[in-house]
Formats: structure tokens, C-alpha cells, sequence
């Protein structure tokens, strides 16, 4: 049913801009970041905040959400996720943990522990029929902007110089730094936007999701397996197995709603088994 | 080997002393022990008791029957073997005379050995499902029971034209609670459960629940989720359009929460619940309450699980007043048995044969009151039993 | 000039070295002796301190895994799990007086249940990066989290397994409210299995995990076999994670899917990382810290004491290499050069 499969789509598509920062954090720098829920919650209480408080209109929350997250990922790039590239995975997962704890805290100090929703405006609710299926305008939207995101991404990264110099830089940092390439802004812009797409994401998120201060941690799972799943070298990846985790979970839980919790999970255990990489991987580069 | 053999005979010692211990002493504090989910996704609940329990102390003085009443509020962080374990390091370590809280079901069932084996009552003053009380003599609800708050809505909806409904709640003890009682009560009055639909408990996407329900065409959907989660599920209602295909969407108060039913926005005016509390009851101490509450408290409105830990408290105080400061816990569980008061929320009372809570439950309709969402209640059916 | 029946200088050199390593030294001793303290010490916290040597278990487990042989896993929680339930069942069934419901009894049951899904699993950690046994043994614990979710009529569902009534441990303790039995229960059956990995990891078959975790081709190249070693030690540890979620079950009296879920398995992790991976003693320590830090903060602000946690973990990260042990390794160090100075 088309219906079903939309809602699947976007849903998966919701995953996908969550969870694409992750991408470029852990595929690109190597660095294992739990704590990119953060910047997704982030980005869904400040457009919150701005709605309700300042009524600012949602269109223009989402670049704000975008760069507000981009900010704060820089400045704590600069300040603390710097000095942890070159410990351990284990060291770095110990780091964002840490930093999710404290950024719950603070979010529950600031807004306390109730899911906080917004009201969409009225030209992004409501539904219309397409080929007799009943489509919510909202998902629309939000696959919309999803499909503009992965191309934008796809070509950023492979046909402008900074994508190449990024690529450069995480291939071989030393080299690249002796070719006159500078390394440290260059992952630091990376961080930035990655975390950016995910404020994004948040913003973007609040119009079908609540967010609550434990979203870090309840979300980290999605994020962990759209990328495991999708493999970490492409962008492309992580967005096919996105909407295939998506589609998967909403027509599931719609036709066999016995089973329907634990067709993801059963999905991502067959495909790491199969193909460890993830499934849309390039054969291993290293 | 010679280590553990060391171990094993100081394990020897270490009970021989233990029986010696006597626990009888003297006190002039009584102490009130809140297991409460204070973080994690059930933390708006501990909130909401605990802000409800302070708030009765407030209006009525530390002091009851000679005694000093101390609350000590633990974070379970709604983790079952938690509750259970600061259960038991406040009856022996903080010597509580009353246990109070419970937010989830399996955080209170797991405290029942504990109230049974110390002999402390346990006063429920969240958690929902009928049979917990039934599983200690020393559990006392002053919240309210799935069917309790159920039954009502079934009723209501036989006999306002609806013929078929889908029931849609969470997978967990409430929930089922919940989905049997209105079952088994609609279709004694002539309705039909199309289908009974259940999410997960931790479920951030119910568009695939909510699509299937939208599909079986019913005349009603009756929803369930606990109190926090409210928000995501009527949101995707909302999105999906339900009401616009005719489909009447009801429920229990748990879903219009008064916590966040403001910020649900206008989709949800008309909506009809059933609930034993809402912060729109037309009484005068429901009015100094809410008043009292939104001050002490910047402004958050109470709900239903703040008016558990305010009778909660009301429970403990009339006990010790009863028992005249006598701490004992079985005296006290007896004392509290019939008790029965005025409660914001309308007359209130513990059934003497179950120690349930026995209170007026009330059908309302989600209305704008001064430009604010209030569940507005029209019908009453008075003294439903929690438990039988 | 090699003589047959007396050894090489070498070869001795490398037998004292590696029976050296087995011997325990005064700081292991006055560890375990301070741990029996605590039963006096801390006579009002003795349930915490027999969820934090069954934490340390479920932690030393962890370590085996990924400390010794080097495979991160974020799935030990789903072997704790199905330790408490299968012991729980058990004791259920056993309805406090036949002997399924011995509590030692139970622990086997809860291990050895554990063991044999840890070793039908423990094929699929074979293969694969880091981060994918990660998600691997992630995905494992979630599809165990939503069977017990649904299997109702056994295990529950959300509400948990009640009725958990373990009988007296041995026939002879029966577990009391203030925790004394099941924290030297829980004490003795750490202490029994730590010392029968302590005698593992020092074996040639943990020198020979070790040497897969250095470097897995050269080993395998070497004629090491590789897969058997790493199916081997994840069958030790999901049965020691069995026995660590027995425990719990009996000492709680019950077991809910909370047992089962993602933060178990993430909470051992880090225990084991805050603590120190590699050192059996760092899960145990982390555990300790951890939990203790978190029960005092908790105390003192019931809303926000999950921030100073996080301040902790990212200070610890951000200062010190290896966790606490490494910071105590740090702190002697410096002692030892100020001494030598002086």
C-alpha cells in the first residue's frame, strides 16, 4: 500500500538526516561520536523554543536549527572532541557518553523531563490523496528536503575541492598536512556541518516525533544501525538502508504486528553477517 | 580455598549478629521513603508525585500526631531491581515508617516482598495496574486502576451511538489492563472491538498503528498510553487525520494528559476521555489546589499522578492521626483501610476489603477554557472501585 | 653445547616471567580484604554493595571479551538477562523448596543457559570490524530484549518475572531484607570465578587471546586456532554474565525485561572502560566507582545527578590514559619519583 510505504519513507528519511552526521563523523573522521543525539536534541529544542517563545515561523527554524547545532559542535570541537582523535575507540565512546549524561541534565534543567511538542503550521498538516492513497503533507516535506540533502552531500563530497582535500585528510592526515592541506579546519568544518545536519534533523524531527531530554540515548540505537547497516564509506549507503530500515519498521508493524519489533533488529544482525562492511559499501578501501 | 573458607564462616558470624539486631526504637521523626523515576522517559511522573506530596505537606504542616514527618525522595530511574533495592535501604537503613510512590507497574511489584517482609506500608500513588495491590498486604493505591478509569469510556461510548471501535494501547500491564476492561465492558453493552491493537511501550513512531485503525473504518478509536507519552501519540493522530474520516477518537486521561495537553495544540478539541482527575474539576479544593500547585511549581500545571502523591500523603497523615503517631505498619495499613476524604480530585476513599482506591470517575471533553486546553468533565459516575 | 633435560637460559627466563605473572601480589590481597570489610564497614549498604559485585561480574566478563581477546561487544547484557530468567524461572518453578529453586543450583542453570546461546552466537563476532561486532552483538541483546517482551506467558512480558523465590543458599542461609546473605553470596561466587579467570587469562589460552588481540593474522599464521580461541572465551563470558544476572535474579526476587535492555549492556561496557579493560581488576574497580558515584550523587540531587557523572566520565577521558587503573598507575608513579627524589 502506498500509504504505508510513505510513511515508511519518511520515517526512514527522518532516520536518515538524524543520523548522516553520525556518518560523517565515524565514516570520515573515525571517530566514534555517541553523543550526536545531542546535537540533534539540540536542534529540536531550539526550534521548540523559538516556536513557542518567540513565534518564530517553522520554515525559518530550520536553518536556525542547522546553524545553532553547527555552532555548538564547532565550539565543542574546538574545545574538547580535538584532543580525543587519536585515543581509542574505546576512550571516545567513554568522552560522548559522558557528554550525553551532561547534556540531558542540562536540558532537563532548562526545560524539565516533558515531552515537548510543536504545532506545525497549517500549510505543512494536513493530507491529500494521491493515486488513491492518503499522503501526510508533512512527510511529503520531509522527504522533500531529504532527497535535496543526499544529493547536495553526494556532490559536496565528490566534486568540490574541499570534498576531495577532506578525503585527502582522513586518507592520510600526515601527507596531506605536507601537501599544504589544512587538516585541523578541515575536520573541524566537518564536525560543524555534521552536527549542524543533525540539529537539522531535530528541527525537523519535532514535527512527527516529541522530544524529551532522554532523546540522546533513546535515538542512539537508530543512528548506530542505519549506519552499520549502511556502511560508513558512502553517503548514499546510510540513505538506502535508512529507508529500507524505515519501510521495514512501518510495514511491519502494519501487517505483522506480532513480529513488527524485531524486523529491524533481525534485518541489521543479517546484513553484518553477510556483508560486515554494511550493505551499500564499496568493497573495503583499506 | 583457605579464603573462601574464611569467607564463608564470616558469612556465619555475619547472620548470628544479624538475628540479634533489634529494630524496635524509639522516634520522634516519622519518615516518608518516595521511590520515584526522577530521570529517564517516566521522569515528568516523579515530577508530578513528588511536587503533589511537598504541596500536601505545605497546606498541612511537617507535623502530625506528635510526629515529624521526613520526606526522602530516591531516583529509581524507573529500573525495577532499583526500586527494589532503595526500598529496602530505606526500611532498614532510613528506618521509614511509609513507603510511597511507584511509578511504573514492575517497579511496584517488585517492592511488594519488601513492604511484606518489613512490614512497612507501601502507598501506590501512580502505577495502575489492578493486580498490584493484591500482591502485598502492606500496599495501599491512592492513584487509580486502569479499569478503573476504563469501565466509564465503554459505557459512554455504548451509549452514544458507537458501534465499533479499535483499541490501540501499550504493550505492558496498564495497557492490556486497560484493553480488557474496555473490551469486556463495550461489548457487554452491545459494541464490537474490531481490533485490539498494541505498541510497543518505548515506541516513537505510531503511524503504522495508527494507519491500520484508520483502515478497519471503526466509529471510535480508544487509546492508551502512560502519562508522558501522551504528546507523540496525539500528535501523529493529529497528522493522520482520524477525526476528518469520522473516526471519534477517545480514551483515558492518561493520553490528554493536563501535564501537556496545552501544548498538544487545537487538533484534540473535542476529544473524549474518562479519567478519575482533571485540573478542570469544578470544586473548591480542586481550585486552591491548582492554584497552589502552579505557584509552587513555575507554573506546571498538575495532572493526575500529582493528585496520587498529594493523596498519598493525605493517606499518610489521616493513618497517623488514626493510629495516634503509632508507627507500626500493620496498625497503619489497618487505619488506613475506609478511610475516605475530600481530594481535589472529588470524594476519595480506601476500599477496606482490597485497600484499593474508590473514587468518582468522570467523563470529559477537551475544551478551550481562557485560551488554555482543560479536559472538561460533564458526566460522573460516582464511587468506581479500583479492584474487586 | 644445548643439553636435552635442562632448559635454555631463555626458556627459563620466560617460565618465571609467565609464572611470575600468576603470583598475587600485596595490592590484589588487600583488595579482597578490603571488599570483606565492607561488610562491616558499610553494614546500611549492603544490597548496593551486592549489585556492585554483580555488576563487577557482569563487568569481568566483558573484560574477558574485549579486554583479553579484544572483540568490543555491546551485547553482554542479553546474557545477564537470560542468566536472571532462566534462574528465576527456575526458582519459580521450583516454588522455594524442591531443588530447582537452589540458589547455586540456579546460578548453573543461568550460566550454562547463557553459555550455550553465547556459544550459538558467538559464530557471528567472527568476522567483521570493530564497530560492526559492536552492532552485531547490540542487535543480538535487542532481538533477546523483544523475545522476552513477548513471551509473555513466560516471562512475564513488561511487567517482569515475579514470584522469584529462591530457597536458603546451601539449604542453609535464607536471604534476608538487609542483604547480608546475598552480599556474601554474591561476594563468594565473584571471588570463585574471579580466580578461576584470573588463572585463565594467565594460562597459555589467554596468553594465546592476548596474542589475537595484539595481532589476529600473524597469529592465525602462526597456527593459532583462532576461531575456536575466540568461541571459546565468549562462551566463558556469557556464562559468567549468566551467573552474574542469577545472581541478581535471586537476590532481587524477581527479573524484569529491564534486565535485558540496551543499558546493561552499555553500563558494563563503560563500567569496564571507566574502570580500565585488560586488567580483570578494572571492571571490578569501575563498577565500584561508578556505581558508588552515582548512588552519592543520586542522594544529593535525585534530578541532576546524571550531569556530574558526565563530567566525570569526560574529565576521566580527557586527563588520564586507561581509566582508573591507569590513573592509580599515574598517581604510584609519581609517588614512586617523588620518593626516589627525596
Amino acid at each position: 500500500m502506498l500509504t504505508i510505504l510513505l510513511d515508511g519513507i519518511a520515517y526512514g528519511m527522518l532516520l536518515f538526516i538524524l543520523a548522516v552526521g553520525l556518518c560523517v563523523t565515524l565514516g570520515l573522521m573515525n571517530f566514534i561520536n555517541l553523543a550526536h543525539g545531542t546535537f540533534a536534541m539540540a536542534g529540536g529544542y531550539l526550534t521548540i523554543t523559538l516556536m513557542q517563545k518567540a513565534g518564530v515561523p517553522f520554515l525559518l527554524c530550520l536553518p536556525a536549527a542547522f546553524i545553532f547545532a553547527a555552532a555548538l559542535g564547532l565550539v565543542l570541537e574546538r574545545t574538547l572532541y580535538r584532543h580525543l582523535y587519536d585515543k581509542t575507540h574505546l576512550d571516545q565512546v567513554l568522552f560522548s557518553i559522558g557528554l550525553v549524561f551532561i547534556s540531558i541534565a542540562m536540558v532537563d534543567y532548562a526545560y524539565g523531563a516533558n515531552q515537548q511538542i510543536v504545532n506545525l503550521p497549517d500549510y505543512l498538516t494536513g493530507r491529500f490523496s494521491f493515486l488513491g492513497a492518503s499522503i501526510g503533507v508533512y512527510r511529503v516535506f520531509v522527504i522533500a528536503i531529504c532527497g535535496l540533502l543526499v544529493v547536495s552531500l553526494q556532490l559536496a563530497l565528490t566534486m568540490t575541492r574541499f570534498g576531495s582535500r577532506l578525503r585527502a585528510a582522513v586518507d592520510d592526515g600526515r601527507v596531506a598536512r605536507g601537501m599544504g592541506i589544512d587538516v585541523t579546519r578541515i575536520f573541524a568544518v566537518t564536525f560543524a556541518v555534521g552536527s549542524g545536519l543533525a540539529g537539522l534533523g531535530g528541527a525537523l524531527g519535532t514535527g512527527i516525533i516529541s522530544f524529551d531530554p532522554t532523546f540522546p540515548l533513546k535515538y542512539m540505537i537508530y543512528f548506530l544501525i542505519v549506519i552499520s547497516v549502511g556502511g560508513t564509506t558512502t553517503i548514499t549507503g546510510p540513505f538506502l538502508a535508512a529507508i529500507l530500515l524505515g519501510v521495514a519498521d512501518v510495514a511491519g508493524k502494519y501487517y505483522v504486528p506480532a513480529v513488527g519489533g524485531f524486523i529491524i533488529y533481525t534485518i541489521m544482525v543479517v546484513v553484518l553477517i553477510v556483508r560486515p562492511q554494511g550493505l551499500f559499501a564499496r568493497a573495503a578501501a583499506k | 580455598m583457605f579464603r573462601r573458607q574464611i569467607l564463608k564462616s564470616i558469612g556465619v558470624a555475619g547472620l548470628a549478629l544479624a538475628t540479634g539486631v533489634s529494630a524496635a526504637c524509639a522516634q520522634e521523626v516519622v519518615k516518608v521513603g518516595l521511590i520515584l523515576p526522577m530521570t529517564g522517559p517516566s521522569a515528568s511522573t516523579g515530577r508530578q508525585i513528588e511536587a503533589g506530596a511537598r504541596l500536601w505537606m505545605a497546606q498541612n504542616g511537617s507535623t502530625v500526631a506528635g510526629k515529624k514527618i521526613e520526606l526522602i525522595i530516591k531516583d529509581d530511574t524507573g529500573a525495577a531491581d532499583q526500586s527494589k533495592r532503595l526500598a529496602t535501604e530505606l526500611v532498614v537503613n532510613d528506618k521509614v515508617a511509609f513507603l510511597g510512590g511507584f511509578g511504573l507497574t514492575p517497579l511496584a511489584l517488585s517492592v511488594g516482598p519488601v513492604a511484606t517482609q518489613a512490614k512497612v506500608p507501601a502507598v501506590i500513588m501512580a502505577a495502575g495496574t489492578s493486580t498490584i495491590v493484591a500482591s502485598s498486604p502492606y500496599f495501599v493505591r491512592t492513584s487509580f486502576t486502569l479499569p478503573q478509569n476504563t469501565a466509564p469510556m465503554a459505557q459512554w461510548s455504548a451509549a452514544n451511538g458507537i458501534k465499533t471501535v479499535v483499541t490501540l494501547v501499550s504493550d505492558y500491564g496498564p495497557g492490556l489492563d486497560s484493553e480488557k476492561a474496555f473490551k469486556a465492558e463495550f461489548e457487554a453493552k452491545g459494541g464490537k472491538v474490531l481490533e485490539s491493537l498494541r505498541a510497543p511501550l518505548m515506541n516513537p513512531e505510531f503511524a503504522a498503528f495508527l494507519q491500520k485503525a484508520k483502515d478497519l473504518k471503526p466509529d471510535a478509536l480508544f487509546l492508551f498510553v502512560p502519562s508522558g507519552q501522551g504528546a507523540s501519540l496525539m500528535k501523529q493522530v493529529g497528522e493522520r487525520e482520524l477525526a476528518k474520516s469520522g473516526i471519534k477518537i477517545i480514551g483515558t486521561g492518561d493520553v490528554t494528559d493536563d501535564d501537556q495537553l496545552n501544548g498538544m495544540g487545537d487538533a484534540l478539541i473535542g476529544m473524549i476521555t474518562s479519567h478519575n482527575y482533571s485540573a478542570a474539576h469544578d470544586s473548591p479544593e480542586n481550585k486552591a489546589y491548582v492554584a497552589a500547585f502552579l505557584k509552587a511549581n513555575n507554573n506546571m500545571r498538575p495532572n493526575f499522578m500529582s493528585v496520587g502523591g498529594f493523596d498519598g500523603m493525605a493517606a499518610i497523615y489521616k493513618a497517623l492521626e488514626k493510629t495516634k503517631g503509632d508507627t507500626d505498619g500493620t496498625k497503619l495499613v489497618e487505619a488506613m483501610k475506609g478511610l475516605a476524604w475530600v481530594s481535589p480530585r472529588g470524594p476519595m476513599s480506601i476500599d477496606p476489603a482490597t485497600r484499593d482506591v474508590t473514587q468518582n470517575v468522570y467523563v470529559r471533553e477537551v475544551k478551550k477554557v481562557d485560551g488554555q486546553l482543560y479536559n472538561v468533565e460533564f458526566a460522573t459516575i460516582a464511587n468506581v472501585k479500583g479492584s474487586n | 653445547m644445548s643439553n636435552i633435560t635442562s632448559p635454555s637460559p631463555e626458556a627459563m627466563r620466560a617460565r618465571a616471567v609467565l609464572l611470575g605473572r600468576s603470583r598475587w601480589g600485596v595490592a590484589e590481597i588487600i583488595f579482597w580484604i578490603l571488599a570483606v570489610a565492607c561488610y562491616w564497614l558499610f553494614p546500611t549498604k549492603l544490597s548496593l554493595l551486592s549489585e556492585i559485585a554483580i555488576l563487577g561480574l557482569v563487568a569481568l566478563s566483558v573484560d574477558l571479551v574485549l579486554g583479553y581477546a579484544g572483540i568490543v561487544t555491546l551485547g553482554q547484557g542479553a546474557f545477564f538477562g537470560i542468566g536472571a530468567y532462566a534462574a528465576g524461572l527456575a526458582a519459580k518453578f521450583g516454588m522455594g523448596t524442591s531443588l530447582w529453586s537452589d540458589p547455586v543450583i540456579g546460578l548453573f542453570i543461568g550460566g550454562g543457559v547463557a553459555a550455550v546461546i553465547g556459544f550459538a552466537t558467538s559464530f557471528l563476532v567472527l568476522r567483521g570490524s570493530d564497530m560492526t561486532r559492536l552492532m552485531v552483538t547490540l542487535g543480538v541483546a535487542l532481538i533477546v530484549d523483544e523475545v522476552v517482551n513477548q513471551m509473555k506467558w513466560l516471562t512475564g512480558g513488561s511487567d517482569g518475572l515475579q514470584g522469584v523465590l529462591p530457597s536458603a543458599v546451601l539449604g542453609i542461609w535464607e536471604f534476608d531484607l538487609f542483604g547480608r546473605v546475598a552480599f556474601v553470596y554474591s561476594l563468594v561466587v565473584l571471588f570463585v570465578l574471579f580466580v578461576i579467570a584470573r588463572a585463565l587469562v594467565k594460562s597459555p589460552f589467554g596468553l594465546s587471546l592476548q596474542a589475537i588481540k595484539g595481532n589476529m593474522l600473524r597469529t592465525r599464521a602462526i597456527g593459532m586456532p583462532v576461531n575456536a580461541r575466540l568461541v571459546a572465551v565468549y562462551t566463558v563470558a556469557a556464562f559468567y554474565a549468566g551467573v552474574a544476572g542469577a545472581l541478581a535474579a535471586q537476590t532481587t526476587q524477581f527479573a524484569s525485561p529491564d534486565y535485558v535492555a540496551f543499558h546493561r549492556s552499555a553500563d558494563a561496557m563503560l563500567m569496564l572502560v571507566f574502570g580500565g579493560a585488560g586488567h580483570l581488576y578494572g571492571g571490578l574497580l569501575g563498577s565500584i566507582i561508578f556505581r558508588t558515584m552515582q548512588d552519592v550523587l543520586g542522594n544529593i540531587t535525585p534530578q541532576y545527578w546524571q550531569f556530574w557523572l558526565g563530567v566525570t566520565l569526560v574529565a576521566l577521558v580527557l586527563f588520564v590514559r586507561g581509566g582508573i587503573l591507569g590513573l592509580l598507575d599515574n598517581m604510584l608513579a609519581a609517588w614512586r619519583r617523588k620518593g626516589g627524589a627525596s
